[in-house]
């Protein structure tokens, strides 16, 4: 059996190794609800259902077809930016700077379709950034424009230029003499982000007691970040097999994508505590809102391409 | 037909992906027609996304009540406006017996078919819900046991406001109230169903914002 597994390619093999994980989750939940009847594990067992759906998508959208991927993660942008703007208060003048923030999403996801590498680098950072403000101050609405204009370039920067490295992931070119494809690195990537966020809850969950943010996200704990973080950095071992890293350089990356996986999710609650609201899920109920759930990768997925980039496709990726 | 496929092909979509559209309380909704929906207004989306919660096969039942001088503009709005929304037209102004309308919207529920009214006769600026007037209540007098239904929608006037005619995919919201059994005078009656609308908006926002 462990000789088939190593047959499989490396998303073949991460895909196993994904379904083992939530199987073992649904197992250990339904045993502890055995166990002990009487214990309050409704969240746990709704959260496990959700994994199963999301990664099902997941999957199902990164093994179709590149194009689907990248229809699937605009898609992803699109909802998330929409969340964000939802809970923003808006003004009647941002009406066609928040127009044009919505265009750049299909505009940021053709620029990787086609793999103009360059335009998708500066897109945002560079046109985007220079020309809202241009169309926002046409509105000739003074009062409230500084504003209008950072919350929206920092959506944009947020949820369409960081969450799109996650589509550029599967255009970077094949290197030669390793087996390790985009793909492969997406996968990493997702499934390091989203372990760090359940080995942080489950850590914070047992024994965590000081807080760390009380200001900012009352129930994170000092337990739960390094715990979480160490955690994240041993367990990358495991799917060490989807990178071209070595040991060192392994748990390296999965430390620093841990510690940045905890800053996005932490940004983005002092973005909810100074709007007022509780949860974006409020926006759609149920669910969980898919900010709540992309929260760590607009920060992980940034930094884990271009670190890759830096230190494995230096002037290989054609900018044009 | 032509109403049916444009929902079909359409606004079944653009609700969905674009608008992201949820339902509150659709169990407040009667289960036979006619009734009333009485909704705060400030958007164009607001007639859309309110059709768009009922199937296909009851959409000519429903009957949105809007301004003549505004719908009646020009021949391709009146005839759009009619055949994909079918729309009731009324008079803001020159009222007279013919064409009072009170009567043309007592005529349509006799006919069996329900209304959405909009109270504050226009669209509102701000987002916040305007002065009801006091037609709705000279109507509710005339077919007494009508259902009323109250209904909160939220956001509509953010993604398309009064002026603007391309949408921002804002998440929009509809919240239907239980439906009222109206006594009273007719200012009673008109303060009761703004009074009503607004209480749907403030727990609204009390789910949403914390102090």
């Amino acid at each position: 059996m462990i000789n088939a597994f190593e047959k499989l390619s490396a998303v073949h093999r991460g895909g196993v190794l994904v379904l083992a994980i939530l199987t073992a989750a649904t197992i250990v939940i339904w045993l502890l609800k055995k166990v002990k009847p009487q214990s309050n594990l409704e969240e746990l067992v709704n959260r496990i259902k959700s994994w199963w759906v999301m990664a099902a998508v997941f999957f199902g959208a990164i093994s179709l077809s590149k194009n689907i991927s990248l229809l699937f993660f605009g898609l992803l942008s699109f909802w998330a930016l929409k969340e964000y703007v939802t809970i923003l208060k808006t003004r009647r003048a941002d009406h066609w700077a928040l127009l044009l923030a919505f265009l750049a999403v299909p505009v940021q996801f053709y620029w990787i379709h086609i793999g103009w590498y360059g335009m998708f680098l500066i897109f945002i950072p560079v046109y985007m950034f220079l020309f809202l403000p241009i169309l926002l101050m046409l509105a000739q609405e003074p009062s409230g424009y500084l504003e209008s204009s950072a919350k929206i370039q920092w959506g944009l920067i947020a949820f369409v230029y960081g969450l799109s490295h996650l589509g550029y992931l599967l255009k970077l070119p094949e290197l030669s003499g390793r087996v390790v494809s985009g793909q492969a690195l997406l996968l990493f990537l997702v499934i390091i982000t989203e372990m760090n966020d359940v080995f942080q809850y489950l850590w914070g969950k047992t024994i965590g007691t000081h807080k760390i943010l009380p200001k900012i996200s009352p129930k994170k704990t000092w337990e739960g970040f390094v715990g979480g973080v160490l955690t994240t950095t041993v367990f990358s071992l495991l799917v060490k097999f989807l990178t071209p890293f070595n040991t060192r350089q392994v748990m390296l990356v999965a430390f620093i994508l841990a510690v940045a996986g905890f800053c996005g999710d932490v940004v983005m609650s002092a973005i909810k505590r100074d709007v007022g609201i509780k949860d974006f899920s409020a926006v759609i109920p149920g669910h969980g809102g898919m900010l709540d759930r992309v929260d760590s990768l607009c920060y992980t997925a940034p930094i884990f391409f271009h670190m890759v980039a830096y230190f494995y496709f230096q002037g290989i990726i054609p900018l044009f | 037909m032509l109403q049916k496929l444009f929902f079909l092909l359409f606004v079944k979509s653009f609700m969905a992906i674009f608008i992201g559209l949820r339902v509150y309380g659709k169990h407040n909704l009667p289960k036979t027609h006619p009734f009333i929906i009485v909704a705060n207004h400030s958007s164009h989306l607001d007639t859309l996304s309110l059709l768009n919660i009922f199937p296909l096969k009851d959409l000519h039942r429903i009957q949105p009540v809007a301004a003549a001088d505004y719908f009646n503009r020009n021949r391709f709005i009146s005839f759009l406006t009619h055949k994909l929304f079918n729309i009731l037209t009324i008079p803001r102004s020159g009222i007279n017996k013919e064409n009072n309308p009170v009567k043309l919207m007592k005529n349509a529920l006799e006919e069996g078919k329900s209304l959405i009214i909009y109270p504050e006769g226009t669209r509102s600026l701000t987002g916040e819900i305007g002065r009801f007037r006091p037609g709705i209540a000279h109507l509710i007098k005339e077919i007494p046991g009508i259902k009323v239904v109250p209904v909160f929608l939220a956001n509509m006037g953010r993604s398309l406001p009064k002026g603007e005619y391309l949408p921002i995919p804002f998440f929009c919201e509809i919240v239907i109230g239980e439906p009222l059994s109206l006594q009273g005078d007719k200012a009673a009656i008109t303060q009761a169903l703004e009074n009503a609308v607004k209480e749907l908006k403030h727990n609204y926002e009390k789910y949403y914002f914390q102090d």
